[in-house]
């Protein structure tokens, strides 16, 4: 029981910080919010279906398991709240960097 | 002597970071938010003090001889909410004051004042 | 730091990181307000005034040295009057010595609820909280006067079919939003009445259930627009809301004056004793939470509305 829940806990955790890296390091808007989008989620679910483990039986697994199903809901509408308002107010994906030289050009000739 | 008093001087650094913020900036919004830093160091200073090593958070509840001690708690629970009112308040004044005057940067509220006079 | 937005969200992290630090310091229910009041309410706020003062600050021209000089002073004076404070966490500090004992022993006897914050908060220092109440109030009406738009008559013929219109084009843009909304806000209303009425075994009580409360409104209020908002919750039965919480809480205090005891005494409010503290605390959490959540609508409604104004005096000016 306590060696699972802790696999659980520590695969939540390293998914955490690899999206915390994944918004240091990736180039763009749109990129960033899919590396939090997803990653984000699974590791919340990782690190509920971990304290599940811990309490197998009450009314704390109730309470756990409707918060896992109401993180599953909110947090992918969130991500999908920011990103369409980014599109809505015109923030353009940055594409292949080889586009992107060839619209700067466009742009100014 | 360190170990047992790092609390303090963890709460005195945040106060001054949020002392300094209000006394240096002179935009009005950034006053309120050193404001509001300044505010959460004294909570954190008010429950490290209430905290009991080996207690539990204070519910009553069955085998347990330890609680942590509750007054500080009720202190802090209606100071953050007066601290929200008075947030509310400031944020308010300061949108006031943007239209009135069209800025809310301290110095040239101040110029625009001495023009007047 | 030029930019405000980015300030603004670091310091919502910054309140939930010290809601953790309460958690770890064994305070659930101050963690449980911080949480919901500092990184939720606090920041929205401070968001819809920067959409009405401006996101950018203008470089400042008086050099800091002053200020650091004034800083770095007394932050070494302070540190020098820790030095004599008692250490942390031990059991004999004073601060656990004189009337906490009392609290903490004598509280299922007196009052027989299993929250000890919330048995002193409600019953021993039920007065400071009634002060805190009246300033909570006091600030909705603060803000109201600062902020309430005046409405002409000819303002508020809202043209309905305009309104139904403008709702179903908005709809298409935000239908993923809507529907999860409609979904998820009727479980955000019961969880509020869940905190509400187990603040006695558990943490929570009056503030937390209603700055929840009003979150779910809020939520409503910004995915459906201002003008739908104003039509589902009316701006009068709000300001009554607000007032009559306040009201029952000074009742329930008068009640005990006329029976011959002491303001705020629940003992008098039915034959068994610990029943009366049970009710006496069952009705003042009432018009804690219901005052909160009226002026916190109060309060969002009135910045909003101000900036919906502004953007549409500029609209129609130009």
């Amino acid at each position: 029981m306590d060696i699972s829940s802790s696999v659980f806990l520590l695969i939540g955790s390293f998914l955490y910080i690899s999206g915390g890296v994944g918004i240091l390091r990736f180039p763009d808007f749109y990129t960033r919010m899919h590396a939090v989008g997803v990653t984000e989620t699974l590791a919340t679910a990782m690190i509920l279906i971990g304290l599940m483990l811990l309490n197998p039986e009450g009314l704390v697994l109730i309470k756990l398991i409707i918060i896992l199903i109401m993180t599953l809901f909110i947090s992918p509408t969130a991500s999908h709240a920011l990103a369409s308002s980014a599109m809505q107010n015109n923030l353009i994906p940055k594409l292949d960097k080889n586009e992107v030289n060839e619209k700067e050009t466009s742009s100014n000739s | 002597m360190i170990m047992g008093l790092y609390n303090y001087w963890v709460v005195v650094v945040l106060m001054m970071i949020g002392f300094y913020i209000v006394i240096a900036h002179g935009n009005l919004i950034k006053k309120i938010v050193g404001l509001s830093i300044f505010q959460t160091s004294v909570f954190i200073f008010y429950i490290s003090m209430a905290k009991v090593d080996g207690g539990t958070a204070p519910i009553l509840a069955e085998g347990i001889k330890q609680y942590s001690n509750p007054l500080p708690h009720v202190l802090i629970l209606t100071a953050i909410v007066v601290g929200i009112a008075t947030t509310a308040l400031g944020l308010a004044l300061a949108v006031r004051i943007k239209e009135a005057y069209g800025t809310i940067e301290e110095e040239e509220i101040q110029e625009k004042d001495n023009l007047d006079c | 730091m030029k930019d405000l937005l980015s300030v603004i969200m670091l310091l919502g992290i910054y309140s939930l990181l010290s809601a953790c630090f309460f958690v770890a310091m064994d305070a659930v229910d101050v963690a449980f307000t911080e949480a919901a009041v500092g990184a939720g309410i606090s920041t929205l706020l401070m968001l819809v005034a920067i959409t009405m003062t401006g996101r950018e600050e203008n470089p400042s021209r008086h050099k800091p040295a002053l200020a650091l000089i004034v800083v770095t002073i007394t932050g070494s004076l302070l540190i020098y009057g820790t030095l004599d404070m008692p250490y942390f966490g031990l059991a004999q500090d004073p601060v656990h010595l004189h009337v906490a004992p009392r609290y903490v022993n004598d509280s299922m006897q007196e009052i027989g609820v299993p929250n000890i914050v919330t048995s002193v908060l409600a019953s021993y220092r039920a007065f400071d909280t009634f002060g805190e109440v009246v300033v909570i109030f006091t600030a909705g009406m603060g803000v109201l006067a600062l902020l309430s738009v005046v409405r002409r008559p000819k303002d508020i013929v809202i043209d309905s079919s305009k309104i139904d219109s403008f709702n179903k084009c908005m709809h298409e843009e935000h239908l993923i939003l809507r529907i999860v909304a409609k979904m998820l806000i009727p479980f955000i209303l019961l969880f509020a009445l869940y905190v509400q009425f187990h603040g006695d075994y558990g943490p929570g009580g009056g503030f937390q259930a209603g700055v929840i409360f009003a979150a779910a409104i809020i939520l409503y209020t910004m995915l459906f627009g201002m003008n739908t908002a104003r039509r589902v919750i009316n701006q009068s039965a709000t300001q009554l809301f607000a007032a009559i919480g306040v009201l029952l809480y000074g009742s329930v205090g008068v009640i005990s004056l006329l029976e011959g005891k002491n303001f705020l005494d629940y003992r008098v409010l039915s034959t068994d004793p610990l029943a009366g503290q049970h009710l006496g605390i069952l009705l003042i959490e009432l018009g804690v939470g219901i005052t909160v959540t009226a002026v916190m609508v109060i309060i969002f409604f009135n910045f909003a509305g101000r900036g919906n104004d502004q953007q549409n005096k500029e609209n129609s000016d130009s």
